[in-house]
């Protein structure tokens, strides 16, 4: 069994209104190679499900999305992603914000095919007037509590980034926290890992201990091998955030020219080759 | 020892937002908070618990400044878990408020209308959520009329009033401690709980108070409202050596 696949192929299998999701947190482990790949395509309309970093600054600034389902969008160490904040104050995105939590409990639904989930969270927040769509359900209990029905994220196509994986698409993370990307995998119709290097699968104990191996092949259908594709988010312990490049990342919502340049040294280019280059050329000048 | 800063006033204040917690894990949003919590852990509530900002409960808490030290790690907390830990009550949170109002609803998510903002904030994040599981204090590092508000713009925590229309059981692990701004502590034991002055900061006159609301404060007896108390000097010792030997907190706060 062999999974291996491109990011250009992946990206090939979104079509314009999809809904999909991206592994990580904040600027944590993010598949950016995806994401990059996303900009060079003709996609739009997009409906991003995120516990969102700067692939939602990146996607919005390229009008790709039409509808944002988030708790929050931050670079973590710059705790406001300007280019997501850029694109609420112009409405030019549907925001469905919803509790941390609740974003949670939505791909888990998804994930066990229920058609929600109960939580507290929301109850007495605006959460439940910004998400019309949200209902309350009543515990069929003695209780008779009512709580929200956090109805079920499902996804389309779900993206991760792993440290380690094998061609039949089993993965492993090396970092401190596997976030939410087994949610994502399960609570998604196609989904594509890219990991920084594909491993025989006997090679992989080696790597890390057993609880490490959180995505079985189950959960993926295309493996692509990506080193440095989380750039600029972290990937520990591979590498950490590139902190220099995010803050000129981020600098570039205030600055018009600064972001033409940006968008033309690291963005129009055929391939995430081509980027890996560039990056490697900006730290050497 | 130098006279306490008012920076070291507030850490102080929200080091007693966490007396009586006992052994739940103390979180925070700030840099007087971090402090706080710090100081109540090595002090008077010995068994709070707090994490390395990452994923991890650390029995000694590294400085406010970032890991100094070797830190001891007691558990694993990741982000998978956070929401059932929280959801379990077993916390008290010191979150940020960019508005509040006299019933304690907070909001960080966005000045404005929230289908197009003219400031978008945090978002969401787990306010609603927090709210309405444990404890939930508030840190104000500027208090102005622009953020003490009649009416907030968009509720992401739950104040008093919202929660009075909710189940018991919905709200059993509803509670709002403390506020401490850079002006004077406040809590909501009142009837209706509505936000009551609890102490003032030494140098703070009402007037400077007053002028920074937007909404009725309950206050006790207008002739004879208490200070917030002064740092020990143990306290000052922990603060200026141990827990912010560079003195992150004059970023925070004025003197």
């Amino acid at each position: 069994m062999d999974k291996r696949t491109t990011e250009r192929e992946a990206v090939a299998e979104i079509r314009d209104g999809m809904t999909i999701g991206f592994g990580g947190w904040g600027s944590r482990r993010k598949p950016m190679s995806i994401v990059r790949e996303i900009l060079r395509s003709p996609v739009k309309d997009l409906t991003v499900v995120t516990y969102g970093g700067p692939e939602v600054g990146l996607l919005c600034n390229a009008g790709k999305v039409k509808r944002l389902v988030y708790g929050f969008v931050s670079l973590d160490s710059i705790p406001l992603e300007p280019h997501f904040r850029k694109a609420r104050q112009s409405g030019s995105i549907e925001a469905a914000e919803l509790d941390e939590g609740m974003l949670q409990w939505g791909l888990l639904a998804a994930s066990l095919r229920l058609p929600f989930l109960p939580t507290r969270a929301g109850l007495g927040s605006d959460v439940l007037e910004i998400n019309p769509h949200l209902r309350l359900v009543k515990s069929p209990y003695d209780d008779g509590e009512e709580l929200v029905a956090m109805p079920a994220l499902e996804l389309d196509i779900a993206f991760i980034h792993m440290n380690r994986g094998d061609v039949r698409g089993n993965g492993q993370y090396l970092g401190p926290d596997p976030y939410f990307d087994e949610l994502y995998c399960r609570a998604a119709k196609r989904r594509f890992m890219t990991v920084e290097k594909i491993l025989k699968t006997e090679d992989m104990a080696a790597e890390g201990p057993l609880q490490s191996r959180i995505i079985n092949r189950t959960m993926v259908d295309g493996v692509i091998e990506a080193p440095g594709g989380a750039h600029f988010t972290e990937c520990p312990p591979d590498y950490g955030r590139d902190e220099a490049f995010q803050r000129s990342y981020a600098a570039t919502a205030k600055d018009e020219d600064a972001w033409l340049e940006f968008k033309k040294t690291y963005l129009d280019l055929e391939n995430e080759a081509e980027y890996q280059a560039q990056v490697k050329q900006a730290k050497k000048s | 020892m130098s006279e306490a800063t008012r920076g070291e006033i507030c850490a102080v204040a929200n080091a007693d937002a966490f007396r009586g917690d006992g052994e739940i894990l103390a979180s925070c949003f700030g840099t007087a908070p971090a402090i706080g919590a710090r100081l109540a852990k090595a002090t008077f509530e010995p068994d709070l618990l707090m994490t390395d900002g990452i994923c991890t409960i650390v029995d000694v808490p590294n400085p406010v400044s970032g890991p100094g030290h070797d830190l001891l790690v007691e558990a694993w907390l990741p982000f998978r878990t956070i929401f059932d830990h929280l959801w379990n009550g077993k916390r008290h949170v010191i979150m940020a408020a960019s508005q509040i109002d006299r019933f304690g609803n907070q909001n960080f998510a966005c000045i404005g209308d929230h289908a197009k903002p003219k400031a978008q904030l945090l978002g969401m994040r787990g306010a609603p959520g927090n709210t309405i599981s444990h404890k939930t204090s508030y840190w104000v590092p500027n208090q102005t009329a622009r953020v003490f508000v009649e009416k907030v713009d968009v509720v992401s925590g739950v104040g008093y009033d919202r929660a009075a229309e909710l189940n018991e059981a919905t709200t059993q692990g509803f509670e709002l401690g403390r506020v401490i701004s850079n002006l004077a502590v406040y809590d909501f034991e009142t009837p209706d709980h509505a936000m009551r002055l609890r102490t003032l900061h030494p140098g703070v006159t009402l007037e400077d108070l007053l002028e920074n609301t937007s909404f009725p404060l309950v206050i006790d007896d207008e002739s004879n409202i208490p200070e917030t108390r002064l740092p020990s000097a143990e306290e000052l010792r922990l603060i200026r050596e141990q827990i912010d030997p560079e003195c992150m907190l004059g970023r925070e706060v004025a003197n």
